[in-house]
């Protein structure tokens, strides 16, 4: 009896649970991993400029995004917001939340992989004619990207679990989701488990995902 | 062999008081040098005389302090404040071969070669590739095109780097020490390479310490010690009846090096 009510409760929370990665915790890290991404890059080449004025604020941001814990990070935007006027729903400033603080510390790994490229390549960039943005785009950015798909693999990994925060902030996700199943049956420890398999069935396919890339990227690498 | 075509008269590059210093380490001390159109000049000294630099001045990888360099109608004076544009005007006077190639290593050897043109230049895709593979085949590298740089050996690497350099159309190739990475049985196909382009009259010059390439292929050679033009002249001169004390001294350290 026991245990089949337990069978019960798994088979009817599959349903749930998948529509809590499909409309929340995927979405959320999608759209936080894509924007973060871009925010990264413009933070990396900010923190390369040899202008005071434009590598300061890109030092800071990154440490105040580094030396903050997540949790505040996403109160802030969606408790501290509205104190200023600006009321957000709950998905968007996690959307936000979790945007900063890819860019903040996806900047590092990206300053990292540019400055890896050997100075060489942008002084033959230079020499077929080639202007900043361009060397960037077709020179450096290219060979970069394989330098930075191992660590950036790491930091979506990262964000796929760490979405589960957002649960805080009444964003439907796949942890709210077990939460509220779980919470009329108390049965935690179960739908938790099934939880944390949707999690890591997520990153195991993001794993095979980072090798296929990567081997497609050492296309070019003597082996 | 064939000969060099004759110098003319015609000066395409000319240098005037070119000064670097990196903090305290004056390189460069007021060099002067003179390349006429269509002619193959060499340039020696010794380690950290200053002829990388000099050869880096003439397409502004290197800012110098302060002199002139004039490639044909284009003259940039790097005592006042040298814009990006004027950096890049006289650049594009110039195709460069560096010492460790710097192919692009994510691009095909076709790749390589059709970069410039297509990216920066913007020609038409088919004139573009159609010359590429031309130069290629200049190179003895046609069957190479869709393979990637580090397939290919050391020195099929440094005539991708020539081919490369080619396709921008300059006026005016620089090479900095294009053999000096190489093993020893691979730098003869580069050498002739770059005799080939001396005979077809291309304007050349090259950083080097290949002796015998100086003396078959070179109009002139110039000898550069603690960042000045010591002594200059023919081949024969320079390397056979060196004036200067200094040059007789590098000459028998690099031909009798024990």
């Amino acid at each position: 009896m026991e245990s089949g009510s337990t069978a019960d409760l798994i088979r009817e929370s599959l349903g749930p649970l998948l529509s809590g990665t499909l409309r929340g915790t995927i979405p959320l890290t999608v759209i936080s991993f894509v924007l973060g991404l871009m925010l990264a890059v413009v933070i990396a080449l900010m923190r390369l400029s040899p202008v005071w004025l434009i590598s300061a604020p890109a030092r800071i941001y990154v440490s105040v995004i580094r030396g903050t814990p997540l949790l505040l990070q996403l109160f802030i935007i969606y408790y501290g917001l509205p104190s200023i006027g600006a009321t957000v729903d709950p998905f968007p400033s996690a959307c936000l939340a979790f945007t900063l603080n890819v860019g903040g510390y996806a900047s590092e790994v990206v300053r990292a992989a540019i400055l890896s490229v050997p100075r060489g390549q942008s002084e033959a960039a230079l020499t077929v004619g080639m202007n900043y943005p361009t060397t960037l785009r077709r020179i450096v950015l290219p060979q970069a990207t394989r330098v930075a798909v191992p660590p950036l693999s790491n930091t979506l990994i990262s964000l796929v679990k760490d979405t589960s925060l957002a649960s805080t902030i009444q964003v439907t996700e796949l942890f709210r989701k077990a939460q509220e199943l779980a919470a009329p049956t108390y049965e935690f420890f179960t739908l938790y488990a099934v939880a944390a398999a949707y999690y890591w069935v997520i990153c195991l396919a993001l794993s095979f995902s980072q090798a296929r890339l990567e081997t497609r990227l050492d296309r070019y690498v003597a082996k | 062999m064939t000969e060099p075509t004759p110098p003319s008269d015609d000066v395409l590059l000319e240098v005037a008081g070119l000064r670097k210093a990196f903090g305290d380490n004056s390189v460069l001390r007021g060099v002067e040098l003179q390349v006429p159109a269509g002619s193959v000049t060499v340039l020696i000294g010794p380690s950290g005389s200053g002829k990388t630099t000099v050869l880096r001045s003439l397409n502004a990888l290197e800012i110098p302090d302060a002199g002139v360099v004039r490639i044909g109608e284009v003259e940039v004076d790097f005592s006042t404040r040298v814009d990006k544009r004027t950096a890049a005007r006289l650049r594009a006077l110039s195709g460069m071969v560096f010492q460790n190639h710097n192919l692009f290593p994510h691009l095909t050897v076709l790749g390589n070669v059709t970069e410039g043109p297509r990216v920066v230049q913007k020609r038409p895709p088919d004139e573009v590739r159609a010359e590429a593979l031309a130069l290629l085949d200049r190179v003895g590298l046609s069957d190479k095109a869709d393979q990637y740089p580090f397939e290919l050996s050391g020195g099929q690497q440094q005539r991708v780097g020539i081919a490369r350099a080619l396709a921008i159309r300059p006026r005016l190739m620089l090479f900095d020490e294009p053999t000096s990475a190489l093993d020893p049985e691979l730098v003869g196909e580069v050498l002739s390479v770059m005799k080939d382009l001396a005979g077809e009259g291309w304007t050349m010059v090259v950083v080097t310490h290949e002796m015998r390439f100086a003396r078959q292929v070179a109009d002139q050679v110039i000898f550069l010690d603690g960042g000045v033009v010591v002594e200059h002249g023919r081949p024969a001169d320079v390397l056979d009846t060196p004036a200067e004390e200094r040059t007789r001294r590098f000459l028998h350290r690099i031909i009798d090096p024990l």
